[in-house]
């Protein structure tokens, strides 16, 4: 009986050995740490970006998605505290109250021509604006607010929506009329904040083709005055983002500043070329020879009354519509009001970009180059013969060219003022992050490589290609989850070097990218 | 003794360890006792599997072995990079045998053994982070095999069989690690067959130079199993025609290898109360390259496997304490078969050390009832499947982190002769 006993003290010692445990288990105490920063009252403060947009709404699913929802997750493990998102009502995204400018959330679709981006159509939107929801929430993000936006009082007073006075999203959460999203911000007492505020100082000026103002141009430095396609001053952003982040700080936080990345080179502007105009020899061949016509009949309008320009000046000037067409891939034409080209339009330049909102189904019809009806043809073919066209046979040569609006088009002044503003931006915004002792993170950087080859991840590449490039969600503008987890990743390294923090990273490929709907 | 009893089967009852492996050492209660050597020793009908040609060497017509043991398995997970950590929900495995033999005559002893030494339950909480690799699996083979036992000589035996395997399998893991339908919920594939069948054989011979001192050897084949036609639900797709696939059920085809398995061995006796045993396997793992899945619906699942040919060394002692009681205590060492970069965590195992004891006892001279335990003691390792791809983006998507794994099995079972 003794050797019994034996064995049931082996048994025993065998039952406690075989409750696993890691020599270093990752719920210990100290594993993660904050170092100097301190993550209980995490305030992110931003627009789209940081409210987790995508797909051209704001839904439940991209909210929980947004980078600040996932680093407050990541902050958990160092002493993080709650953190509170103003949800919407549902995962459609879109207000009830105003469907038609804040519709459902774009989802992929299987369209005639291939996979087509459409607003899911398996529900109407349920959130009502006016509804107010209560309490504080961490995550402070508001669609579609510029840098002013965030110091601006009353941003939040539903009387104000209908004459652009305030935002919707933000009148969800404000706690009062009159307050604005930094005092809201700072009645949190925040220890610990991400402010991510700028892309739409540009965005707007550039999602409308540019049809806004540039006020470093105008030198307008007021936003009172500001319509909501503009650029705004490089002067007065500079200013606005000093008194957020002197305020963000006054409380002794800390925290960190994202720049802006180049927002020409995500897919709303890259996915249809500018030389997207593909003929074979003979288009190409009587495209060349519609302009050499169009030449002769620009020369003689221009020689005519009431112009009555010298003929060799007339010639000169319309020389410029001399456009050369090649088999393969051409630019298109845009339009261009300039005193030196008094038919208002020339070809693109490299550098120039077309909107993904660009009707894709007018530019194969000849938008872009030339809508040619029967009636210009016969004029062509009078040309041809020889012959010589009447005045109004002429016009309808001349009015067969369908040059590209500007609503459609970034020209090259364009993309200059937008690059022009976003280097000057960010250079406040880095110079501010190292004058506050804050963390700063180039997220252009990231964008950037995304854009020229891909950014890699342990477990994939995010590329700028629109649906398929795994950054973009369907709108073109805004991130998918996957590249909100990146933006996480960034953020926590900034964190870590920056405040000596010990954080766990997240895995990207675990986040998904596009909506499949149908 | 019977508080011994009481104890094993309120471990069985309570200890809330989990399951998993895949090669499952578990094929008797007395071998298993002795670290599950047996190739060379002549005690019971266990024989059948560990060594046929030693049947006849039996001194009872008549030999009856039957036994089960519960195997609780847990598997922790954690990845401090990503601070994820994950554990191995609680399951038991019941690895079942039944032996039996007929002696016929001097040189001539027939039998028949039903047993599972393949087998597998992971169940990871699902979603978690490596669901993408694997949600849950269920894998079972049942051998059933008669052999022949021939005494050539004094000092020579050889006996084999033909074994007929039926098996089942059940795995359910995700698409890839991110899809979902509209309503969030993650993308997963499930396959379930059962009734696969095929058959294998089995030699072994027994050398047996002296009273005291036995050599042995035995080989079984390796198996193949071929699911044809099996079942595959393709759940929480979304609703599109942009994927390649969508819900519902198919057909899915696939091979899962029982690798062949070669073990020599010897015994010593020593002073009557005394028995020393070694095993020696080598089990051919090379086999399992890839598991490969093929769809009715046109999609296909490659998985890397490339596993290496193992080795255990096993170590057994027997005494007989009385008339009645024989205690056993074994130890062995075995070799994972898993290479670096693949260690999937549906099969999360790296070498191990068993420990082993165990008893029998006699209630009556035909009758005896036999008990083991086996703890089995894993280092834990930082390891990683660096060949899971996404089939969204044909990019490799790899899964690391520190596993641990710890295994107590305790085991019953009844021996009769007469």
């Amino acid at each position: 009986m003794k050797k019994n006993i034996k064995y049931l003290a082996i048994l025993a010692l065998g039952l406690v050995a075989c409750e696993s445990e890691f020599d270093n288990p990752i719920d210990e105490a100290g594993v993660y740490v904050s170092g100097d920063a301190d993550f209980s009252k995490y305030v992110a403060l931003g627009n789209s970006l940081t409210a987790g947009f995508a797909d051209n709404a704001l839904y439940t699913s991209g909210q929980e998605n947004s980078y600040p929802n996932i680093l407050s997750k990541q902050f958990a493990f160092a002493g993080g505290g709650e953190f509170t998102q103003p949800l919407m009502a549902d995962d459609i995204g879109g207000f009830s109250n105003d469907p038609s400018v804040f519709g459902p959330r774009l989802v992929l679709s299987n369209g005639a021509d291939g996979p087509v981006p459409v607003p899911y159509s398996g529900g109407q939107p349920s959130t009502d604006f006016t509804n107010k929801l209560t309490g504080f929430f961490n995550n402070m993000g508001v669609p579609g607010a510029k840098s002013y936006h965030l110091v601006a009082q009353g941003y939040g007073n539903v009387a104000g929506v209908a004459q652009g006075t305030a935002n919707p999203y933000f009148v969800r959460f404000a706690q009062s009329d009159n307050t604005s999203v930094l005092a809201d911000a700072m009645a949190q007492d925040p220890t610990f904040f991400t402010l991510w505020i700028g892309n739409n100082d540009i965005l707007s000026y550039a999602t409308s083709g540019g049809v806004g103002e540039d006020h470093n141009e105008t030198g307008e430095q007021n936003p009172q005055n500001y319509g909501s396609l503009d650029i705004t001053n490089n002067t007065t952003f500079a200013s606005v983002y000093s008194q957020l982040v002197t305020t963000l700080t006054s409380g002794g936080a800390k925290g960190v500043l994202i720049n802006l990345p180049q927002i020409t080179s995500s897919p709303f502007f890259t996915t249809v070329p500018n030389n997207a105009l593909v003929l074979d020899e003979t288009q190409a061949a009587s495209l060349t020879g519609f302009f050499q016509a169009f030449v002769g009949i620009a020369t003689q309008v221009l020689a005519s009354p009431p112009n009555n320009i010298p003929l060799a000046q007339a010639q000169a000037i319309a020389a410029q519509y001399a456009i050369q067409f090649n088999a393969g891939p051409n630019r298109f034409l845009i339009k261009e009001t300039s005193p030196t080209n008094p038919f208002g339009f020339r070809q693109m330049t490299e550098k120039e970009l077309l909107l993904l909102t660009i009707d894709r189904g007018a530019l194969a019809q000849g938008y872009g180059s030339v809508v040619l009806s029967d009636e210009v043809l016969q004029v062509l073919g009078l040309l041809q013969m020889g012959g010589t066209p009447t005045p109004e046979q002429g016009a309808l040569v001349i009015n067969a060219v369908s040059a590209i609006e500007d609503k459609d088009a970034l020209d090259s002044a364009e993309v200059a003022a937008i690059s022009a503003a976003r280097t000057s931006y960010n250079a406040a915004i880095e110079g501010l992050a190292n004058a506050n002792g804050l963390g700063f993170l180039d997220v252009a950087t990231i964008l950037d490589q995304a854009a020229n080859g891909g950014f890699a991840f342990n477990g994939g590449t995010v590329t700028s290609d629109f649906v398929t490039g795994g950054g973009f969600s369907l709108d073109g503008v805004h991130p998918t989850p996957r590249a909100h987890a990146i933006v996480v990743n960034g953020l926590v390294k900034v964190i870590e070097s920056k405040y000596k923090a010990n954080i766990p990273t997240v895995g990207p490929a675990d986040f998904g990218t596009i909506t499949f709907g149908d | 003794m019977k508080k011994l009893l009481l104890l094993v089967l309120f471990t069985l009852v309570t200890v809330v360890t989990y399951a998993g492996g895949y090669r499952v050492s578990a094929q008797g209660q007395r071998a298993l006792a002795m670290g599950h050597t047996g190739v060379a020793v002549v005690n019971s009908a266990e024989l059948v599997f560990f060594n046929p040609a030693g049947l006849v060497h039996l001194e009872n017509k008549l030999n009856i072995s039957a036994g089960v043991s519960g195997i609780f398995n847990s598997v922790i997970y954690q990845n401090a990079e990503l601070g994820l950590s994950s554990e191995t929900d609680s399951s038991l495995g019941t690895p079942l045998n039944l032996y039996g033999s007929y002696k016929v005559n001097d040189w001539l002893a027939l039998g028949l053994g039903v047993y599972t030494p393949f087998g597998s339950e992971v169940a990871w909480p699902t979603d978690w982070a490596g669901s993408y690799l694997v949600n849950n699996i269920e894998l079972a083979a049942i051998y059933i095999q008669p052999v022949v036992s021939i005494k050539l000589s004094d000092y020579f035996s050889i006996g084999g069989g033909p074994i007929f395997v039926t098996g089942s399998v059940n795995f359910n893991r995700n698409f890839n690690p991110s899809l979902t339908d509209f309503e969030g919920n993650r993308s997963n594939i499930t396959v379930d067959d059962s009734g696969v069948s095929n058959w294998g054989w089995s030699l072994s011979a027994m050398f047996t130079p002296t009273e005291n001192f036995k050599l042995g050897f035995n080989y079984r084949s390796e198996i193949v199993l071929e699911a044809e036609g099996g079942e595959a639900t393709f759940a929480n797709f979304p609703d599109t025609p942009l994927l390649p696939v969508s819900n519902g059920t198919t057909t899915f085809d696939a091979e899962l290898p029982l690798p062949a398995e070669l073990t020599i061995g010897l015994s010593y006796e020593y002073n009557e109360k005394w028995l020393f045993a070694f095993d020696y396997n080598r089990q051919f793992w090379d086999v399992y390259s890839s598991l490969d899945l093929t769809f009715g619906n046109g999609a296909s699942s490659l998985n890397r496997r490339n596993y290496k040919n193992s080795s255990v060394y096993r170590f057994g002692l027997q005494y007989e304490a009385t008339s009645k009681i024989s205690l056993r205590a074994g130890y062995y060492l075995d070799e994972s078969p898993v290479q670096a970069g693949f260690f999937a965590p549906e099969t999360p195992r790296n070498d191990s050390q068993g420990f082993t004891g165990g008893l029998s006892f006699a209630v009556t001279p035909k009758l005896a009832i036999d008990a083991s335990f086996l703890y089995l003691r894993f280092e834990e390792i930082d390891a990683s499947y660096d060949f899971g791809v996404d089939p969204i983006t044909n990019e490799v998507v790899p899964f690391g982190g520190t596993y641990k794994s710890s295994a107590f099995a305790p085991g019953l079972g009844l021996t009769y002769k007469m």
